[in-house]
């Protein structure tokens, strides 16, 4: 009995086995999700079967050039696409193993903020400019969770705190605009976090802000995360950004997820020649002052993917057979797993 | 702040002097004769006119006489007309009935014209956003007086709905038509202006936040994208407020109103300059106050706006 732990979520006392048992299910799993974009210029195949899961304390970084369909993802997870031009068309979105794409509205706005909350890269533009920063998140409170306004405003205060913003009390009246760029982020962050979500996912909150800060607030999201067992979801286009506070990383090309590793084994020996080229592509220390190589080529038009492997016509891999078999997403073992015919090859190369 | 509207306040001084200068000067300029008609049949004996020039310095200069004119305003009397009947008293009977009868006009305005603008902006084309996109030219292509005489007909003559003309008390109730067509032009373009305003800001990154924080849709439509969206709607709708009252004079007549229109109709025929000053000038002054109040109300609405 002395060894059993209290589950803050189902109000129990459960033994440390079940507990472990609960944490290996995946919090969010996205399995074979699929949504098509379609517009006046034809129909954009934006995701093709994308699957990833994220458990409790768990940081999953999903990695991708522009375009290739990260947010998109994080948006049909949220259910916050625009329908029309955008249309799910298959897959699947599990939230303690309940599709949410087959929930109704209501039950769909209960996860939202509450089970899953999001934060966006350019906190100037997703904060509403005519409220303040403590209406907004107040509001959080106040309507999801019925408290009053002077218990919703201490709370805020305390979100405040804990995201570090200097003079919380004073600082919660101003409007966005008044706040400067990693400040915003971290009342974005303050207000995410209001209904204590158990997945957050986090759209390149770094991007649009300068490099020391970037830093800063990703360390703050790590903290954060480790500190309440959020499963974090942190999409970005820089490896690097994420390489030190990810548990595990998607990697992302043209509405697929291509390889899945944990940190260690996706540097040591990547799975996939499109993981490899990013790794290439990073800045070096021990390579300073040569040329950064880039992937050649463009990623496929989403109207018109190729056929086989859509990353054949920039692989230096590529076989006769990429450009006519799809590559399974198969599992290589180690939790690992890749899209490519010769995966099997590239591991036991590295 | 403070300074702003200080500011604000000074710069109508100018705009007074300007206004009754260029509106005395102008109903001068009429090339009527004043007495003309004053006495029955017969043109008035010249000594009547003489007595009455002298009364109201009509042999002075016309800056003279305006000056004249200015130093009794400044001590607040509006001075008589040729009846000798007050222009401050005329005033203070016939403006209330046009406010009341501008302010139901823009509180039309406001209430059908966003209704109609936040319903269509919401949804995408469909019959709804026809609907309102005809009706709403069909608004705007019909002279207020068409507007005014067919309701007047309709609801009145035809089906006894209201009485045809409005009483000398011309309560609310009784202005409630004749203000639908007073606002009517404007209610069209409020409600195109709402369904633009909406349409841009529903995809707005800041919408899209207050979905993804699970806030109901009520609110993420009422509160987060209507307060951004109504801005502009709300400086349309206070710079209408002015426009309303001086264009008040149409509808006024249809439905037999006393308001200001009728008193500047007759004012301007008979050459009466200091009633037409007195009222034109108060219509000045309520025009620039509104647009005075709309600016403030615009830095209250959009924090982003300052003024120092
Ligand atoms: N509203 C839209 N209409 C049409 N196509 C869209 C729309 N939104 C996204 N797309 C398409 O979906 C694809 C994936 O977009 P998404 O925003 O998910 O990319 P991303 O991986 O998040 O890229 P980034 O790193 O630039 O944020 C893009 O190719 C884009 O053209
Ligand atoms: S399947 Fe072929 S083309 Fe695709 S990544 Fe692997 S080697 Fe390259
Ligand atoms: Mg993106």
């Amino acid at each position: 009995m002395s060894e059993s732990v209290y589950d803050g979520a189902t109000g129990t006392f459960v033994s440390p086995q079940a507990r472990e048992a609960a944490e290996a299910e995946p919090l969010l799993e996205i399995a074979d999700l699929r949504v098509e974009f379609r517009t006046r210029d034809g129909v954009a195949n934006v995701l093709n079967g994308v699957s990833y899961r994220v458990s409790v304390g768990e940081t999953l970084a999903v990695l991708g050039e522009s375009g290739s369909g990260k947010s998109v993802t994080a948006q049909a997870v949220m259910g916050i696409l625009d329908t029309p031009p955008a249309f799910v068309t298959g897959g699947e979105v599990r939230f303690h193993g309940e599709n949410l794409l087959a929930a109704d509205a209501d039950r769909r706005m209960a996860v939202r903020g509450d089970g899953i909350a999001m934060i966006f890269q350019d906190a100037l533009s997703a904060l509403n400019p005519v409220f303040t920063v403590g209406f907004q998140i107040e509001e959080q409170l106040r309507v999801r969770r019925g408290m009053t306004r002077a218990d919703a405003r201490k709370r805020a205060v305390e979100l405040l705190d804990l995201v570090r913003i200097p003079g919380a009390a004073r600082r919660i009246r101003e409007y966005p605009h008044q706040f400067s760029g990693g400040m915003r982020q971290r009342a974005m962050i303050a207000m995410s976090l209001a209904l204590d979500p158990e997945v957050l996912i986090a759209d390149e909150p770094t991007t649009a802000l300068d490099v020391t800060v970037q830093a800063q607030i990703m360390d703050l999201l790590a903290e954060i995360q480790r500190e309440r067992d959020m499963g974090l979801i942190l999409i970005t286009h820089d490896l690097g950004v994420v390489a030190d506070v990810a548990d595990r990383i998607a990697v992302m090309y043209a509405g697929r997820i291509v390889e899945e590793a944990d940190v260690y084994s996706l540097f040591r020996s990547p799975g996939h020649p499109y993981t490899a080229a990013l790794l290439e592509s990073l800045p070096r220390l021990d390579l300073k002052g040569q040329e950064l190589r880039t992937i050649k080529g463009l990623p496929p038009s989403l109207t018109d993917i190729p056929p086989g492997c859509p990353f054949h016509p920039r692989c230096a891999m590529a076989a006769d057979v990429c450009a006519t078999t799809v590559p399974e997403f198969r599992h290589l073992g180690d939790g690992r797993a890749s899209a490519c015919h010769f995966a099997g090859e590239m591991q036991s190369r590295g | 702040m403070g300074r702003y509207i200080l500011r604000r306040f000074l710069q109508l001084i100018p705009v007074f002097f300007g206004t009754t200068f260029i509106i005395y000067t102008l109903v001068w300029a009429i090339p009527t004769d004043p007495f003309a008609g004053k006495c029955g049949q017969r043109p008035c004996p010249a000594s009547y006119i003489e007595v009455m020039r002298a009364k109201f310095n009509l042999g002075d200069p016309l800056i003279v006489q305006y000056f004249k004119y200015l130093g009794r305003l400044l001590t607040g009397d509006f001075g008589e007309t040729f009846a000798g009947l007050s222009v401050g008293k005329l005033i203070s009977t016939a403006y209330p009935v046009t406010v009341r009868l501008a302010l139901i006009a823009v509180l039309i305005e406001a209430v059908i014209g966003i209704g109609a603008g936040v319903l269509t902006g919401l949804r995408n084309k469909g019959f709804l956003d026809n609907l309102v996109l005809v009706s709403t030219l069909f608004l705007i292509s019909l002279p207020v007086f068409v507007t005014g005489f067919v309701l007047q007909i309709v609801l009145g003559v035809q089906w006894h709905l209201i009485s045809p003309t409005v009483s000398r008390a011309a309560t609310f109730g009784e202005l409630i038509v004749p203000g639908f067509v007073l606002g009517s032009l404007s209610m069209a373009y409020v409600a195109r202006l709402t369904r633009t305003s909406i349409a841009e800001n529903r995809h707005a990154d800041f919408v899209r936040t207050a979905i993804a924080k699970g806030q109901p849709t009520k609110r993420v439509v009422g509160i987060h994208l209507l307060r951004n969206s109504v801005i502009p709607v709300l400086t349309l709708l206070g710079t209408d407020l002015g426009a309303l009252m001086g264009g008040a004079i149409v509808t006024e007549g249809v439905f037999n109103i006393n308001g200001i229109g009728g008193q500047i109709f007759r004012g301007i025929q008979d050459k009466e300059g200091v009633l037409v000053t007195g009222i034109v000038t108060l219509l000045v002054l309520v025009y620039l106050l509104a647009s005075l109040l709309v600016d403030l109300l615009y830095a209250v609405l959009d924090p982003r706006i300052r003024y120092d």
